[in-house]
């Protein structure tokens, strides 16, 4: 089975973790940190990046050879469009308090650097198989850097869990009014946008730290 | 609320109380790539303002005459439950490439040396969020023409300062003593943190 060997492997586990498009190659940062204030944000965002990353690059791969190299920017836009409209009107459909709260962050996925870079470095120079796979290993990676964040963000700053469900979130668990009572307090300052980017900062060090990964300047 | 004050106000809030870069987040990739440099820094805030505020008000008429549900009456009564609001993505993406193509092309036939000085970051505007995002929020927050303008103008001088001011400080702390593995994106990213927390003292002026 060419679908399970090592290869294949590599090329879903390597974004995860050494070669993580957030933290280590930096890209998709723009929507990455507006959507992290309540995890189940986080969550339907990965959900809708992994769905657009991996038809784009199998799309974008099936039709490689048929694209002039002067055009390509725009053919893959135009793919890559269709397909956040898609899940645009999916979300607006069925989860209309999630698009609602999620506001032009959706349409903002066409912009995300993630999917134009892999369509260019990876999908228009491998076949379908090969291109899905980078496709889910990178939308994977952004995912899990979305969730740590926003669970840290919507831990501290708000004091709940949120998961996702058909409305407005079902909260998962939230800090007991008897801690408040003790004299604990949420971080404000998490919720606001400062919060996101100090919490991205950290959390690419310690990805960082575990991939060995250095930086000059 | 009309008058001078009004769009006054739209233009510092886009500036300073709902930065693009430093509140909604926008732009971040090549705000993060690019900052390591002053000079390509100016560069890349003027080229954004440039395009944010030709292609703001470009899809402004798109938006009201075209996509909008009822938007095309002006042909025939027939379209008045006509929504073509769905396509605004793809529209909205098409027009700011085909933009920043002849804005590119304008500059190299028109003025040389800010083509030269712009050159690579003008196709690279092209997938910056900030451009799509404020056309978007132009939208969300159905502003009239005038306001979009504005609009479009005060978010680009805000990625410009915001950017400028990054470059500047990472300009600053080269010599400076950073744990090895925070050098670069991650230590960018707590800066980033910093500047949008002292761009928050702004928030509550209204002009």
């Amino acid at each position: 089975m060419e679908l399970f060997n090592s290869e294949s492997k590599k090329i879903v586990s390597d974004p995860i973790n050494v070669n993580n498009p957030i933290s280590l190659q930096v890209l998709g940062i723009c929507s990455a940190l507006a959507v992290t204030i309540r995890l189940d944000q986080a969550i339907i965002m990965t959900l809708a990046v992994v769905f657009v990353l991996c038809s784009s690059n199998v799309i974008l791969s099936l039709i490689r050879n048929y694209i002039p190299a002067r055009v390509r920017i725009v053919i893959m836009l135009s793919v890559i469009a269709s397909l956040v409209s898609v899940v645009d009107e999916l979300l607006k459909a069925y989860l209309y308090d999630m698009s609602k709260q999620l506001s032009v962050f959706v349409g903002l996925i066409i912009t995300n650097c993630i999917i134009m870079g892999r369509a260019e470095a990876f999908a228009l120079k491998h076949g379908p198989s090969k291109a899905f796979l980078d496709g889910l290993g990178n939308s994977m990676g952004y995912g899990l850097i979305i969730i740590i964040v926003s669970f840290f963000r919507e831990l501290f700053g708000a004091g709940t869990i949120t998961l996702p469900d058909g409305g407005a979130g079902y909260v998962l668990w939230s800090i007991p009014d008897s801690w408040y009572a003790a004299g604990y307090e949420n971080i404000g300052l998490l919720v606001l946008s400062p919060g996101a980017f100090i919490i991205l900062g950290l959390v690419i060090w310690i990805q960082r730290e575990f991939a060995g990964v250095e930086e000059d300047a | 609320m009309t008058g001078i004050e009004h769009y006054l106000s739209i233009f510092t809030k886009a500036v300073f109380i709902e930065n693009i870069v430093l509140a909604y987040f926008l732009g971040l990739c090549s705000f993060l790539a690019i900052s390591k440099k002053i000079d390509a820094s100016v560069g890349i805030g003027l080229a954004v303002i440039v395009v944010l505020t030709i292609t703001a008000p470009i899809n402004w008429f798109l938006w009201e005459f075209l996509l909008d549900k009822g938007a095309l009456v002006w042909i025939s009564q027939d379209f008045q439950d006509t929504d073509l609001g769905f396509l605004k993505l793809i529209v909205f993406i098409s027009v700011i490439a085909a933009m920043v193509q002849l804005v590119e092309m304008f500059m190299e036939r028109f003025s040389q040396s800010l083509y030269n000085s712009l050159g690579i970051f003008l196709p690279l505007i092209a997938v910056n969020c900030s451009i799509l995002g404020g056309s978007l929020f132009m939208v969300e927050r159905e502003y009239t023409i005038s306001e979009t303008v504005v609009y479009g103008f005060g978010s680009g001088v805000g990625f410009f300062l915001a950017i400028v001011a990054l470059a500047s400080i990472r300009y600053r702390i080269r010599y400076s003593n950073i744990p090895p593995r925070l050098r670069g994106v991650g230590m960018a990213m707590l800066l980033t943190g910093l500047l949008s927390m002292a761009f928050m003292a702004f928030s509550g002026i209204d002009l």
